[in-house]
Order: structure tokens, then C-alpha cells, then sequence
């Protein structure tokens, strides 16, 4: 009987949300316009966490920068033995690499300059190429997707660089990653270590900064303060900060993301204020005409219960549905231009699909449950309604 | 009751979306491990720190490498004034000592 009843209301509610049938649609279609927003932000935001998350697992676990005046400076390459001599690093590598700002393109390079050891050790597989694309050193180069759309290169193709002094240097293209490997070279041009020195015109006793491996990862942060009392001048940045960079980068104080979730709480704030404050002639007609055929309160109460939540429910799973197509099917459209700025070399955003629950249930707590009470607010407070005056419209 | 048909059947269909997406997620996660190994493998090699998401600013194309001033770095009371430098936070800065040691020379 009781399982009969709340069938019964429920069938009654959608019916009363089809009466005003405009007004609630227009609430659903600006509810699902949040919930995507939302959602995609979100399903970006945490996309791109765990991509840095999984891929810069590799990175090096220190990276010591000479900082100078405030600002990084070129570290003299004496330095990697004072290093060398820490007890537990088992690896110092001095790293040449830079960013080249290309006039014709008016696009960002970053060049990585390898050394012929380092090369070697990885000459058979080189990841996202195939092994004839892999030669570097004397002008040959590696590039990524960006760049050889940019500039219009295939492999085997020439094309130039300023140097510092001004002069040109001509390269070829031995290789190009392919685009899966986009979110981490696209903007990259690989090349030996001689080549970018002669590039930018890097001293042989100095380098852009050196990279240290550690063989107890437990140990990184002591090595890591270490260094900065061996080295003083110099700042140590440890991997546990560059994997837990994009945590913080895209944490909820990030522009991105708090602006999209300033906007849906305000949105839903207006929206809740709205119905909490007070119901409209024809909802309290409604109410007073209920009452006077033997509705109770809690009857009433139920019903403006299912409609708040038929509309939430339905405007939260269309929206968070909507926002995982637009990012994972749609290269994140409307998202990735807020991370691209004026960027002229961006990669594609094909993310790999990702999904936290966590995340996806705080979507659903701060867009339904502020709607679902918001309605349920005015209808208990005008239990007292005298359905003699109402159906007057005394 | 044929409304209430009609609301149950929007959420049965929404509902199956809703599984596909979570299976889309789960065989993606497994389909992309070889990828996600070859990009670990790459980043060791290139001996990478960052994502290229952006290429527009240096402190934006490797967060993980910049420091506190570096958005302001190019003049005086400069401003930061990049769109991806509005989008993102500034990265945690661990390594900057919270207390003064002053060595007794």
C-alpha cells in the first residue's frame, strides 16, 4: 500500500512538472549547462593529474638550478662533482637545454640537447619512433608533431635556427614522435648536446642545470638539503615536487578550477535562494488546494521532494555524461583553451579516459543535494497555509 | 503511470550511459598502459620534468621547474600577465627552507 503511494506521488510530481513545463525546462537546461562545466573541469583537472602523475615517474629525482640575482643561471659543471661525492647519488647529469622562440612560427621550442652516453643507452628503442628515425648529432635531429606541423617538415627535411650570435644553423630531421607521445614532446626538438651549446652558445664548463639520481629514493630529501649546504646559491628541486606539481598547479586555488566552481556555486546559490525564498501564486494555490482534498504535509513535503530531485538527477547524469564526452571524445574544446593562453604550439588534448570517483560524487554533493533542499525549504514553511484563504486568493 | 514509465525509462537510458562511461574509463586505463609505459620510458631518457600543456611561458611549459618569481621576473612590480599563468596555481615550493640558519663564521 505504502510502495503504492509514493508511486503515486511520484507520478503526480512529474505531472506537475510538466504543467509549467517551460519554466522547469529552462531550470534543467541551465542545470545540465553547470553540470557540464563543472564536470569537464573536473574530468580535466584530475585527466591531467594522473597523466603527470604516471609519466614523469621517470623524471630525474633531484634537479639542482644555480640561481643567481633571483633567476636561474648557468651552473658550472664542476659542480656535478662536489654532488657526485654525496653519499647515495649514483648518477650526476649535467642537463643541456633551453627554449627557442621561432620568429617565423612565433612559437615556443623547448630544445633538449642529449649526451652521446645517455643516447646510446636508449639508440636501440627510442620510444615513439622507429629505430631508422633515430639518429642525433652533427644537425640531425629529433622533432615532435607540433613543430614539424608548424614548420611543414617531414623526415629528411631541413630547416634553420638562429643562433645567439646571430648566425644560422641548419638542421635535419631524422625523426618525428609520433602524436601519441604529443603531451610530452610536441613542442620538442631533440638534438646532441655539441649542437645545442653551439646553439645557444653554452661554455663546455657550464650547463643549464644537472640532473641527480639517487639510489634509496628515501633518502632524496636529505641529499636534496645536502646539496644545498655543499652548493649554496643553487636551489634543489626533488621529484616528489615535480610529479606533485600538477596536484598543486591544478588544485582547487588554481584559476581553472576555482573559477569554475565560483561560478556553479554562485549559480546554485541564486538558483537555491530563489526557491527557498518563496513560492510562487499558483504553487501555493497548488499547496492549498492539496491540503483541502486531505493532502498531508509530509504527502506534500514527498512530492516537491521527487520534483526537486527528478530535475537534479536528471540535469546532474545528463550533465557529468556531456562533460566526459566533451573531454575525452572532443579534445576537451572548450576547457584547453583556458591552459593554452597564447600558445601557438599546443598538443591535442586527447587525454586518456579517467575517472575519480571521489571527484564525480563532489559534483554530485555540491550541485543535488543545495537544489533538493532548496525546494523542500518554502513547502515547509507554508504548512500553515490556510487552503480557505488560498483557494480565495485572499 | 505512463509518465512514470516514461521518467523510468530516461533513467535506464541515462544509467546505461553512465555504465559505459565507467567502462569506457576502465578498458581506456588498460588500453593506454603500453603508451603510459613508453612515455615513462621517454621521460627517463630525455630526463623530462613536465607536461606540455602550454608552450606560451617559460614557468607555465615546465610549472615544476619555475620558482616563486619568475612570472614577475621581467621587470620591477612587473605583473603576471600570461592566460595559462591565470588558469594554473603556482606549484609548491617544498624545497625553500621555512627556517633561518645563521653559521657562526
Amino acid at each position: 500500500m505504502s510502495k503504492e503511494r509514493h508511486k503515486h506521488i511520484l507520478s503526480f510530481s512529474i505531472t506537475s512538472l510538466l504543467r509549467r513545463k517551460g519554466k522547469n525546462l529552462s531550470i534543467f537546461l541551465i542545470y545540465t549547462l553547470m553540470v557540464f562545466l563543472l564536470g569537464s573541469v573536473v574530468f580535466f583537472v584530475s585527466a591531467i593529474k594522473r597523466e603527470a602523475a604516471t609519466t614523469l615517474k621517470g623524471a630525474p629525482d633531484i634537479v639542482v638550478q644555480q640561481i643567481r640575482a633571483g633567476r636561474h643561471d648557468l651552473i658550472p659543471t664542476e659542480y656535478m662533482e662536489k654532488v657526485r661525492t654525496i653519499r647515495g647519488v649514483t648518477k650526476v647529469i649535467p642537463r643541456v637545454w633551453g627554449y627557442y622562440f621561432d620568429g617565423p612560427t612565433q612559437s615556443n621550442y623547448t630544445i633538449i640537447g642529449m649526451d652521446g652516453e645517455s643516447y646510446e643507452a636508449f639508440r636501440d628503442r627510442i620510444p615513439f619512433l622507429s629505430p631508422e628515425e633515430a639518429p642525433i648529432g652533427n644537425g640531425k635531429v629529433l622533432i615532435g608533431k607540433g613543430i614539424a606541423r608548424s614548420r611543414g617538415l617531414k623526415r629528411g627535411g631541413h630547416f634553420y635556427l638562429l643562433r645567439s650570435d646571430g648566425g644560422l644553423k641548419t638542421f635535419e630531421v631524422s625523426g618525428i614522435f609520433s602524436g601519441r607521445s604529443s603531451l610530452l614532446t610536441h613542442d620538442l626538438i631533440v638534438m646532441s648536446e655539441k649542437d645545442v651549446r653551439e646553439l645557444f652558445l653554452i661554455p663546455a664548463r657550464y650547463s643549464i642545470d644537472l640532473a641527480v639520481y639517487v639510489r634509496n629514493k628515501e633518502e632524496i630529501e636529505t641529499i636534496a638539503r645536502k646539496i644545498g649546504e655543499v652548493l649554496p646559491g643553487t636551489r634543489a628541486v626533488i621529484k616528489e615536487q615535480i610529479t606533485k606539481s600538477y596536484e598543486t598547479v591544478f588544485g582547487w586555488r588554481s584559476g581553472l578550477v576555482f573559477t569554475a566552481l565560483l561560478g556553479t556555486v554562485l549559480a546554485f546559490a541564486i538558483l537555491s535562494w530563489d526557491k527557498a525564498t518563496g513560492l510562487s501564486a499558483d504553487e501555493r494555490k497548488e499547496i492549498g488546494i492539496l491540503k483541502a482534498l486531505g493532502w498531508r504535509i509530509e504527502d506534500i513535503l514527498e512530492m516537491k521532494f521527487w520534483e526537486g530531485l527528478t530535475i537534479s538527477l536528471t540535469a546532474f547524469l545528463a550533465g557529468i555524461i556531456l562533460a566526459y564526452i566533451h573531454i575525452f571524445f572532443f579534445g576537451s574544446y572548450l576547457v584547453a583553451p583556458a591552459i593554452k593562453g597564447w600558445s601557438v604550439l599546443y598538443p591535442p588534448f586527447n587525454l586518456n579516459p579517467y575517472m575519480d570517483a571521489g571527484e564525480v560524487f563532489m559534483v554530485f554533493f555540491i550541485t543535488v543535494v543545495p537544489y533538493t533542499v532548496a525546494t523542500l525549504i518554502p513547502v515547509w514553511r507554508s504548512s500553515t497555509i490556510d487552503p480557505d484563504e488560498v483557494i480565495r486568493g485572499i | 503511470m505512463g509518465r512514470l514509465k516514461h521518467l523510468l525509462a530516461v533513467y535506464g537510458i541515462l544509467s546505461l550511459l553512465l555504465a559505459g562511461m565507467v567502462l569506457h574509463a576502465i578498458l581506456s586505463t588498460h588500453a593506454a598502459k603500453s603508451v603510459l609505459e613508453e612515455r615513462e620510458r621517454l621521460v627517463s631518457m630525455l630526463g623530462l620534468t613536465d607536461l606540455c600543456l602550454t608552450t606560451e611561458a617559460r614557468y607555465t611549459r615546465h610549472p615544476s621547474q619555475a620558482d616563486y618569481f619568475t612570472p614577475f621576473q621581467d621587470n620591477p612590480m612587473s605583473l603576471e600577465l600570461f592566460p595559462s599563468g591565470g588558469a594554473m596555481a603556482p606549484p609548491s615550493f617544498k624545497e625553500i627552507p621555512r627556517k633561518m640558519v645563521v653559521k657562526d663564521e
